[in-house]
């Protein structure tokens, strides 16, 4: 079942087209990277769930209803640009901010409550925003926007700001929060995050939807069917069913990138070798989203 | 509708909270009551009475200089040289000596002071004199005092409104005064809270925190809120103010048991009573308590309910009005220094209706130009008001406020338009042709 469906939507300002007919679906309970170079039209996308703007066309389906504004509700949306009101105390800005969301006073306070002390802040509840580090803002606007139990979370680069701890904090509660049954969406550039944490993913460049779909068959259809090999002796790769397409030698150590071909299966290249040298390693090299992402970028800007 | 009193109470309570809100609140009555207080204050400490020695020699004034509270006399005997040398041992103001003088001709009376004596007591010496001589004059040239003051003529108009409802006793300076007064806090009111929401908006920008909360609210509902929230700051401070105020000084007024300086109007009045005569001293205590009939019966004679009615009414409405307009300029720009070239059309009508409304409003309260400013959703929050006391007519009034509802459904409508669309544009720098586009922009 898909909590969002995104149908056709395309969203033109004065001067630029931000989507452009993008469309896919985004399953319940997964981490869903919404990947894309700056400016690709993440953020338009993201705006358009969160209800922030409007869609010139197309349709978008949460939970199988036609968005409307009483989903806002069920909706958590953490900004690339966070910022909260730095006169205000934590308590009170997120007693507020969870009540704006639709939670009753006594229950935005018991899930302060619970969350301060996930988060071990609670000798800042009284302190203003101001005076807190730029890092437990972070945490608080992170707080802020799980509050409220969403089913949709939205996060814009979630980790940018983040010391290692607390991005690793972060990173354990956005899989607790999936875990619990939340879906997570997920807008970054930043591609190490996405192989750790998603399950599908949806690249979008130049307002276009490029590609989408799980993780690991997203990777399966870039796969190349190469192989690393490192071993003892000297490789010398005669036959037309394999190609070699690197290899780099010293003190009798090799290790080559090879290519299958003609259909030979890994086990094929296994015997080839262990016939010639001795092998000490064999892995399939598969294109990590960081390649296929800038492959794909290179190719629709050359396209 | 929730959400939006969620705002309000916030947008209220930071505000009120905030510790320049307590401070303004309560020193602001406090540096009121010292203003009127303080002089009245002053003018009692310095009434230590003055004590002058008079060596009449001339014979004229022998028990006419009347002691007085804050003027005493002390009659000497003898020759100038020893009233001089009596006078450097005593504390005494100063010494006055009236050489034998001809009351047709009375010269070379002198006071002698161990420092310069002060212009009033200069003043009050040569006032008393003056008066002593020409009644001596008047008595050799057999005219009675009496008779004289029963001659003079001492005139206060008193005006009478007809009007449908009888006639009615008025006293323009107090109906101008009424109104006055209510256009100038009106006028303050716009700019200073209008101010604060522009801030407001400005400070949800540059904090960033925008981006989150429209998208919990929708921006129009936050505008609202944020406008509304911090007219009840407005309103809080503003009965404070009032409640403090009279509160302070009835308390001090007991406390020193004086009486504040008289106001402006007291002062005015007092000072047309000294030009029509120059019997003041016995005409003003009658001249006075005249005013003071005159003005306490004029104030009964206002219509108050009603001016407060309008008050209340132009007071919101003319907030709302320019409050919207003033959150669109933080909607449209990055930080504060960038609202000038928008700050500029927003404060002209207001300061116009300003000079207007006690120049040529005042002047003319049913004048064309006060007719039409009155009339004109901008400027009439201010120059209505003015008009109010002096009766504005029903179909005039109702035309005024409906045009006024009308212009901030109208602005705040405007200002929505621009608002939703500059709160989340950053970094760009923003012409009114730019504005005019995101009227009719769809967000």
């Amino acid at each position: 079942m898909s909590i969002l469906k995104i149908e056709n939507v395309s969203k033109h300002y004065a001067n630029h087209t931000a989507l452009d007919n993008v469309s896919f679906d985004i399953p319940a309970g997964c981490i869903f990277g919404l990947l894309g170079p700056n400016g690709a039209g993440k953020t338009s996308l993201i705006r358009i769930i969160t209800q922030i703007t409007g869609a010139d066309s197309g349709k978008i389906y949460f939970k199988d209803q036609p968005l409307k504004p009483d989903h806002i509700k069920d909706m958590g949306y953490l900004p690339e640009e966070r910022g909260l009101y730095k006169k205000m105390k934590v308590g009170e800005q997120l007693l507020y901010l969870a009540q704006l969301k639709g939670l009753s006073k006594s229950e935005a306070t018991d899930r302060i409550k619970v969350w301060v002390d996930r988060f071990e802040i609670r000798d800042w509840l009284y302190k203003n925003i101001e005076d807190l580090s730029k890092g437990m803002q972070q945490k608080v606007q992170f707080m802020a926007t799980v509050l409220h139990e969403p089913s949709l979370v939205i996060l814009d680069e979630p980790f940018s700001g983040f010391d290692p701890i607390n991005a690793n904090l972060i990173k354990d509660e956005i899989l607790r929060l999936r875990d619990n049954g939340a879906t997570i969406i997920f807008s970054t550039h930043r591609m190490e995050s996405v192989e750790e944490l998603c399950d599908y993913i949806a690249l979008i460049n130049r307002s276009q939807k490029v590609l989408d779909g799980p993780v690991k068959e997203v990777k399966d259809a870039y796969k190349t069917d190469t192989y690393q090999v490192i071993g003892n002796g000297m490789l010398l790769v005669t036959s037309p069913d394999y190609q070699v397409l690197e290899q780099h030698d010293s003190h009798g150590v090799f290790r080559a990138s090879i290519k299958l071909l003609n259909d030979t299966k890994p086990n094929d290249l296994l015997r080839y070798l262990i016939e010639r040298v001795e092998v000490h390693s064999f892995i399939e090299l598969v294109p990590s989203i960081n390649d296929i992402f800038i492959q794909k970028v290179k190719e629709s800007h050359y396209a | 509708m929730h959400k939006i009193w969620l705002i309000i109470q916030r947008e209220y309570l930071t505000r009120v909270r905030k510790k320049s809100f307590i401070i303004m609140t309560f020193l602001t009555p406090l540096l009121l009551a010292a203003f009127l207080v303080v002089p009245a204050w002053l003018a009692t400490v310095s009434d230590r009475s003055d004590v002058v020695m008079v060596l009449d020699e001339s014979g004229l004034f022998a028990d006419k200089l009347e002691s007085k509270k804050d003027m005493q006399f002390v009659t000497l005997q003898g020759s100038l040289e020893d009233a001089k040398k009596i006078y450097q041992e005593t504390e005494y103001t100063a010494l006055l000596h009236i050489p034998k003088i001809n009351i047709q001709n009375p010269e070379g009376i002198k006071v002698y002071s161990k420092k310069n004596a002060s212009l009033q007591t200069k003043v009050r010496l040569e006032n008393m004199l003056e008066r002593e001589i020409e009644s001596q004059r008047f008595i050799a040239s057999g005219i009675e005092r009496e008779l004289l003051n029963k001659m003079k003529a001492s005139i206060s108009l008193t005006t009478v409104n007809l009007s449908d409802e009888g006639e009615k006793t008025n006293n323009a300076i107090v109906t101008s005064a009424a109104g006055l007064i209510g256009a100038v806090i009106i006028y303050f009111f716009i700019f200073l809270y209008g101010v604060q929401i522009m801030r407001g908006v400005i400070e949800e920008k540059t904090n960033r925190i925008i981006e989150v909360m429209i998208s919990s609210v929708k921006p129009f509902q936050l505008m609202m809120g944020k406008i509304v929230g911090i007219a009840g700051v407005g309103l809080t401070q503003f009965l404070l103010w009032v409640v403090l105020s009279s509160v302070v000084v009835t308390g001090v007024q007991a406390a020193f048991g004086i009486k504040p300086a008289p106001s402006p109007l007291e002062q005015y009045e007092a000072g047309r009573a000294q030009a029509t005569g120059e019997e003041v001293a016995t005409d003003q205590e009658g001249g006075a308590k005249e005013v003071v009939a005159d003005v306490s019966h004029a104030l009964g004679n206002l219509n108050f309910p009603l001016i407060l009615a309008c008050f209340l009414f132009y007071f919101l409405g003319g907030y709302l009005l320019y409050g919207s307009l003033f959150g669109a300029i933080g909607a449209a720009v990055d930080n504060e220094t960038d609202t000038q070239q928008f700050m500029f059309p927003i404060t002209i009508p207001l300061i116009i209706s300003f000079i207007m409304s006690y120049t040529v409003v005042l002047q003319n309260p049913d004048g064309p130009v006060a007719f039409w400013m009155s009339i004109i959703p901008f400027t009439s929050p201010i120059v209505m008001m003015v008009r109010v006391p002096f009766g504005v007519p029903t179909w005039e009034l109702l035309l005024s406020m409906g045009l006024l509802v009308g212009g901030f459904i109208f602005t705040t409508w405007l200002a929505g338009r621009i608002y939703r669309v500059g709160i989340l544009m950053y970094g760009k720098r923003v012409n009114y042709k730019e504005l005019s586009k995101w009227l009719f922009y769809r967000v």
